[in-house]
């Protein structure tokens, strides 16, 4: 079990690094990696006979005897640990359902609220419609069980939401948070990332928040690229030392037409 | 997962300044691409994209009987598809409201603006009559799907051609066309669809736009080279709207259409020479 565990701790490390260790194959499901009792599948792989196939879309990457698939397509799956953002979709007698954009129903019970509960009335804590910052307690068969109690986890003031796949989530992140640091500081805005590709960014200005918004989506955008986090740096400093915005763009083209 | 209410506050807060997320004025479109005759098969078809909403028009000719109450004119039916590809919100199965409603939007502007002269559809006074099928598709679903919509009905009928029909057989020759264009008048309408969000009166909302909208009104408006005439009008969502917020928006929609059809109607144009 434990072992289990440090793997999964080693491979998100992986995947959160920015330069890939080996080229890394693009798979589509049902693909043939590799033959051979050498190999081990690792996330997303399957043994079938003496052939290791992929199960999603994505990249296979080989790290010694291990093969594992990181998708680039698909829907958020929840893991154990996980921080997510969601929303409050309905309130029951001893908690609350909850919609983390995962395809299996979620579900925050009372206890695991961080603050004083009036049972009486649990939208006075946590109303429908509110978004929550919440952490993946264990995924079962009946569904997700999740917890608000924890750092930084909770209901979400002010800032607005945006969404991004979740399979770019690590990207967003970078080795050891150091993209997501970088937009932090030059975006001024505090962002929480949740793996559920749901971002939540609030700042002093709404122009910073959508400045915010704008450096994730060109990660996201860009997300394939080697040495990303440099590359970002540029970018965010280029864009912030000559803001120009949609609208004087489009003033140049206006005037560019009347040229002509 | 839907637009979140944390995320629509943001945009009534910015509205209020009277700024918009991505720095357009708040009567501004976006950047609009009308593509003219996409579909062999359709007697016309128009691609219209608006930004990143993307809709898809054709139209079919039919031969059917005409109406008990109006015996000498023909007939037309508007049917509107929201493809799950468009947008997840929208799932498969029988047009639902919102699809039934953008299509009856459409169908009235066209209808009441005398567009089509529908007496000149005749072949035989009650007993033939040719129908317009106008059938809509979504491609991508960025906000206003109405305007785009209406607009892509529009450049597809301007641009559609009659049919061949087969007298002796009583039918129409599929996929073989004359050169006649289908009986159109100088009222076209532009279909201009006003959103209200806190105190401001938007048009062209983007997807988290519509989404912090309280309240919509569409108003379709023709000329016939003299005056502008409103010929239809359609309120949407649950928020009121006062008498002066109406005239007001009246009023821009004169102004937005007298700035913005002549480019309209001369991109279907250029786009119909182009294809010639």
């Amino acid at each position: 079990m434990i072992a289990r565990q440090e793997t999964e701790e080693a491979i998100e490390e992986f995947e959160q690094g920015d330069e890939p260790k080996e080229k890394r194959e693009l798979v589509i499901p049902g693909e043939v990696i590799a033959t051979g009792n050498d190999y081990l599948p690792g996330d997303w792989a399957k043994r079938d006979g003496q052939d290791i196939i992929a199960l999603r879309f994505g990249l296979a990457d080989k790290s010694g005897r291990l093969i594992k698939i990181i998708p680039l397509s698909g829907t958020y799956i929840p893991r154990k640990g996980n921080v997510v953002i969601g929303k409050v979709l309905d309130i029951t007698f001893n908690g609350w359902i909850m919609d983390i954009d995962a395809p299996y129903p979620s579900f925050l019970p009372l206890i695991e609220c961080s603050k004083f509960v009036n049972k009486n009335d649990l939208s006075e804590c946590y109303d429908i419609g509110d978004m929550l910052a919440v952490k993946v307690l264990g995924v079962k068969r009946k569904g997700i069980d999740l917890t608000a109690r924890g750092k930084n986890l909770g209901k979400l003031e002010e800032g607005m939401i945006i969404k991004i796949n979740s399979n770019k989530v690590p990207r967003v992140i970078g080795k050891e948070g150091s993209m997501i640091n970088l937009i932090k500081k030059e975006s001024n805005c505090d962002i929480t990332v949740g793996q559920n590709g749901i971002i939540w960014i609030r700042g002093e200005k709404v122009e910073d928040e959508l400045f915010a918004e704008k450096a994730i989506l060109f990660v996201t955008e860009k997300s394939f690229i080697e040495g990303l986090t440099k590359k970002t740096k540029d970018w965010l400093e280029e864009t912030k030392n000559n803001p120009k915005d949609i609208k004087e763009d489009k003033a140049d083209k206006k005037k560019a037409k009347e040229a002509k | 997962m839907e637009i979140s209410n944390l995320t629509k506050k943001r945009i009534k807060e910015h509205m209020d300044a009277g700024k918009r997320f991505d720095g357009r004025d708040l009567l501004d479109h976006r950047e609009l691409e009308i593509e003219t005759g996409i579909s062999i098969n359709a007697e016309g078809s128009a691609r219209v994209r608006l930004g990143n909403t993307e809709v898809v028009a054709g139209i079919k000719m039919g031969v059917s009987e005409p109406y008990t109450d109006h015996e000498g004119e023909g007939t037309m039916i508007t049917t509107l598809e929201l493809l799950p590809l468009s947008s997840e919100e929208f799932d498969y199965g029988p047009p639902k409201i919102d699809a039934i409603e953008i299509a009856r939007i459409v169908d009235r502007g066209i209808r009441e603006s005398g567009m089509i002269d529908f007496e000149k559809l005749c072949i035989k006074e009650g007993e033939k009559v040719w129908t317009i099928f106008i059938d809509i598709y979504t491609m991508n679903d960025d906000g206003n799907l109405l305007d785009a919509s209406a607009l892509a009905a529009i450049a597809a009928l301007m641009t559609a051609r009659m049919p061949k029909y087969d007298e002796e057989k009583e039918k129409v020759a599929f996929g073989e066309f004359t050169k006649d264009p289908l009986p159109i008048t100088k009222n076209i309408p532009l279909t201009f669809t006003f959103h209200k969000i806190g105190r401001s009166i938007i048009l062209d909302p983007r997807r988290e736009e519509e989404a912090a909208s309280e309240t919509r009104v569409s108003i379709a408006m023709s000329s016939d080279g003299k005056e502008v005439k409103v010929n239809a009008m359609q309120k949407g969502n649950e928020a009121a709207i006062t008498p002066e917020e109406m005239f007001k928006i009246i009023d821009l929609a004169e102004k937005k259409y007298k700035d913005s059809s002549k480019d309209v109607f001369e991109q279907i144009e250029k786009n119909l020479k182009g294809k010639k």
